[in-house]
């Protein structure tokens, strides 16, 4: 820990993090695996590690699944 | 980072036939005549309808309201149409159709997020503002001294150890708060670059701050 949470935070990386691309490619899948609660991060764990740490994407996934009905994650 | 194949066994689901309704999808949308033309058209009633329900969602980033918020629904909902009927071979039957489609909405509402920004930019785009910095990242150094030396210690790394590339994308996204899909659209470039040299430029720093006996050397998070 840095006594500075937020800076701690930013700096951290997470190795299995697929970077935008890939996760923009399985978008469509993760978002109807979370919609069926069938373990979307346990089969995309890279993809789930993109989408905790970059927030255009997280917001393109959290708009796809408002969008097919799937679980509200704003909170 | 590491790739991760969507179907990349052991890793992921097969790819399997689509379900009915997506099957239903796709042989009206290859068909002929009046069948495609009314599949066309109902395509274009959902995109229409997701896209409003995303553009409102997103109203906040986007600063305008009404007439002009719903033209831009309209255009991501063409704009999307065009992007999946053109890719239409490229769909797997690994997702239902419908959210595979609405994926290119979403595309084209952040694309058009990002853009729009411009039309009433706030901030430089080289000029750094440090001051700011623990509003930024949020959950400020807890106590000041050590703070400022932290924060010392960071202008010297995003300085002396960052590419040039690195230390323009830190600067506007980081201190400046530009948002990374209006920098895309800045630079003319990909929202994977950017991010990619983010990633990097993260990497860096942290390991300059940690072998400077800052922070420590940690770099998975376990969740």
């Amino acid at each position: 820990m840095t006594g500075w949470p937020g800076l701690d935070r930013f700096l951290h990386t997470d190795p299995r993090d697929v970077g935008c691309d890939e996760a923009m490619a399985a978008l469509h899948v993760y978002a109807d695996l979370v919609a069926a609660d069938a373990g979307a991060g346990l089969r995309y764990p890279g993809v789930a590690a993109h989408l905790r740490a970059c927030g255009p994407c997280g917001a393109d996934f959290e708009g796809l699944l408002a969008a097919i009905g799937g679980p509200d994650l704003t909170d | 980072m590491m790739p991760e194949h969507p179907a990349a066994p052991g890793s992921a689901p097969e790819v399997r036939a689509a379900d009915p309704e997506s099957a239903a999808w796709l042989a009206a949308l290859t068909s002929t005549g009046p069948p495609r033309e009314q599949a066309l058209a109902r395509l274009h009633e959902m995109l229409v309808r997701v896209a409003r329900g995303e553009a409102r969602r997103r109203a906040g980033q986007l600063r305008i309201t009404g007439p002009e918020l719903d033209d831009l629904a309209h255009q991501a909902a063409a704009d999307a149409m065009m992007a999946i009927i053109g890719k239409l071979a490229q769909f797997r039957g690994d997702s239902r159709f419908t959210t595979w489609a609405y994926k290119f909405v979403m595309f084209e509402i952040s694309a058009k997020v990002g853009r729009h920004y411009w039309r009433y930019p706030d901030v430089s785009m080289d000029a750094g503002d440090w001051d700011r910095l623990p509003d930024r990242l949020g959950g400020g150094p807890a106590d000041e001294a050590q703070g400022r030396d932290l924060l010392a210690a960071l202008r010297t790394a995003v300085s002396e150890r960052l590419t040039e590339r690195q230390r323009r994308v830190f600067v506007a996204i980081v201190l400046n708060g530009v948002p990374l899909d209006a920098l895309v659209a800045e630079l003319g470039t990909s929202r994977g670059a950017i991010y990619k040299v983010l990633f990097d430029a993260r990497r860096t720093l942290r390991a300059e701050l940690a072998a400077n006996g800052y922070l420590d050397h940690g770099t998975v998070r376990q969740t």
